[in-house]
């Protein structure tokens, strides 16, 4: 079968009158129905910026997209706006990170998913309702009948969230876009959220794409973790080898610069400086200037993406010529 | 010896107004009845869910809010009462940093004038005030010659948390309160902005009353932690032995919702359900008994009291408290 979602050398740049921004600089990847890709990233690392390319949510005179992306046999980026409409929805949904924005205030949950399915299933407008309460109670919504009749701001951060997936899976779409629906959430409830999109993830049988800044978040929902700097993807791997074995110099210093698990008081092992401007990237590899390995030739040359196993790809030239001693960090002592 | 602060019975009631007659119409318990110390040249860490009084406990600790109840001593001497600390004394022996970096400075001020308002104010020669501005950014890490002019757009997220830190201990505190001062950060430089906070600490002999909704950083730089719920301490002790074994509940419940980091050991379920509940008319009793899969009639009719315990932590909860009237206790 191949994959539902597939995408070839992806490039996104936004025109401002000052400056050209390159937000996403080649990437490719392919994603199977019914599994899910976590991107990992920092914020300007243009994960989000991917996410809304696969959804063709750009906008179209600021932004310029070149490269090839096929969901589920359609080709996004060269479709008319009314194109758009009819494969958003039905083939491929988004979630927010903010539901308060992401939700129309002055129309109730119930009637905004119901006009949805209306809009794209053509169904008469109680049948409409009678799927809007089915999905409200698929999200384990509590007293779903009351909460059709809800205005967003009426509901809590969690509520929302839960909402917003409901109206998200209205017209059962093949593909799911995730961008940090959790972020905003409280521990408690982000993993109440995690564990409901996991379980739709599986009982809908949904391709997902989910990206976060969080480790913890990606290691709970992905089944492979691609790890995005500067608009590439620099290692990309099935999620417990990216985690164990971190190839790649930025995926080491990122898991190694969260605190879990570090000594109490000590110091951290911090990646140095900061993410490059993305307006005037370097012509080698984006990483080079934070990486204690890196040599003249980090700095000259773009590092191909090269296989370390058949499923794991890592962008650095040094560890392709094995002159890295791979690290194998500890695995975090989880708290229970 | 001497705790450096002591809080007892602080209370912070924010009424809300509206009607005909603007009368008040709900009122939040932000915080209600919370007591602790800080020892000198520890770190205390403050964790809860939004809501649950973490920041304007610390607003009050400033005296950015005036307290309903309650008193807070600084070295021994009260705050706000007569003859006791003035707040301008108390801003030289405590500072605080905030989570939006951009918001808390001046947005039309150079980050070294910033720095150096602190001391003009309190009476230090300007010549005097920005060469201290110039020493505390090199000790923040940022070269002074190149970013003593420069406007706080003109610094990235990381680089304006450092002058804000700069910022605060301009005054020489003693005392000096994080509310989620690296929550807003990308992890790569959240590491870096600990380091700094890690280093400043031994330099500057420094005690931190360090606030944050992230567990793991919570962990890595206290030495004991006080757990908040809707307003309340539910546990509060040694960073340790809470963060290994919990007793409270909440605490329980809170450390397993974190994210596991092992792929082949997932959360499958969520430890509670639901959001935590609005402070506007909080629970009776015990406010966490209405997510809490072991309240019973008597955890509605009594607010549970903090217990102190043998190794030195105290946890708010019947079940841990002999004669409560819980079938657990």
């Amino acid at each position: 079968m191949p994959p539902i979602v597939s995408v070839e050398d992806l490039r996104v740049r936004f025109t401002t009158p000052d400056a050209v921004v390159h937000a996403v600089n080649g990437v490719s990847f392919e994603l199977d129905a019914g599994r899910v890709l976590g991107i990992l990233g920092e914020s300007g690392s243009g994960k989000s910026v991917t996410l809304r390319a696969l959804i063709g949510l750009l906008p179209p005179r600021r932004s310029h997209v070149e490269g090839r992306i096929s969901v589920a046999g359609h080709d996004i980026v060269n479709m008319s706006d009314a194109e758009l409409r009819e494969v958003r929805g039905t083939k491929i949904a988004m979630i927010f990170q903010e539901p308060m924005t992401a939700l129309d205030p002055v129309f109730t949950i119930g009637q905004q998913i119901a006009e949805t399915i209306v809009r794209h299933e053509g169904v008469p407008r109680d049948a409409a309702n009678r799927r809007a309460l089915e999905l409200l109670e698929m999200v384990q919504i509590p007293s779903a009948a009351r909460r059709l009749k809800s205005y967003p701001h009426e509901m809590s951060g969690g509520m929302r969230q839960r909402a917003m997936i409901a109206l998200a899976l209205s017209c059962s779409p093949a593909v799911l876009l995730a961008d940090e629906p959790t972020t905003a959430l409280d521990v408690t409830v982000q993993i109440q959220i995690i564990v409901l999109l996991r379980q739709l993830q599986q009982e809908l049988g949904m391709a997902v794409v989910f990206v976060t800044h969080d480790v913890g978040v990606a290691v709970e929902v992905a089944d492979r973790i691609a790890v995005m700097y500067a608009g590439r993807f620099v290692e990309t791997g099935p999620t417990d080898s990216v985690i164990r074995s971190p190839s790649h110099p930025y995926t080491a210093g990122l898991l190694a610069s969260t605190v879990l698990g570090a000594a109490q008081g000590t110091r951290l092992e911090a990646i140095p400086g900061a993410p490059p401007d993305m307006t005037a990237l370097p012509p080698g590899c984006s990483f080079a200037q934070r990486c204690r390995f890196a040599d003249k030739r980090c700095i000259r040359d773009l590092p191909p993406e090269v296989a370390l196993a058949s499923d794991h790809m890592v962008r650095c030239l040094r560890v392709a010529a094995g002159e890295i001693p791979l690290a194998r960090p500890k695995v975090a002592e989880t708290v229970r | 010896m001497r705790p450096l602060l002591a809080v007892d019975g602080l209370t912070k009631h924010f009424p809300l107004r509206g009607g005909l007659l603007n009368r008040t119409q709900a009122v939040v318990h932000a915080v209600d009845d919370v007591s602790f110390q800080v020892e000198a040249g520890e770190t205390l860490g403050i964790v809860g869910e939004s809501g649950c009084g973490k920041s304007t406990t610390a607003r009050l600790l400033m005296h950015l809010v005036p307290l309903d109840r309650g008193t807070i001593a600084f070295d021994g001497k009260a705050i706000g009462a007569r003859e006791a600390l003035s707040r301008r004394g108390l801003h030289r022996q405590m500072q605080m940093v905030f989570q939006d970096s951009y918001a808390s400075l001046n947005p039309r001020l150079p980050v070294a004038t910033s720095i150096a308002f602190g001391p003009l104010v309190h009476g230090l020669a300007k010549s005097a005030a920005l060469s201290r501005a110039r020493d505390l950014l090199d000790a923040v890490g940022l070269d002074p010659l190149l970013f003593a002019n420069r406007y706080p757009h003109e610094l990235s997220g990381g680089q304006r948390q450092r002058i804000n830190v700069a910022r605060a201990l301009a005054l020489e505190p003693r005392l000096v309160i994080l509310d989620e001062a690296v929550s807003a950060l990308d992890k790569s430089i959240e590491a870096q902005v600990l380091n700094l906070l890690i280093d400043l600490k031994g330099r500057f002999d420094l005690t931190y009353v360090f606030i944050s909704h992230d567990l793991n950083v919570v962990r890595f730089i206290s030495n004991r932690v006080m757990v908040m719920y809707l307003g309340k301490v539910v546990e509060i002790g040694p960073v340790d032995p809470i963060y290994r074994k919990p007793k409270h509940p909440y605490t329980r419940a809170l450390l397993s919702a974190m994210p596991s980091m092992d792929p082949s050991r997932r959360t499958m379920e969520a430890p509670l359900s639901g959001d935590p509940p609005n402070p506007i008319n909080p629970p009776s009793g015990c406010r966490f008994r209405t997510r809490c899969a072991f309240a019973e009639a008597v955890c509605a009719e009594v607010v549970p009291a903090l217990a102190m315990d043998d190794d030195g932590r105290a946890v708010a909860c019947h079940m841990l408290t002999p004669g409560s009237g819980h079938s657990r206790a």
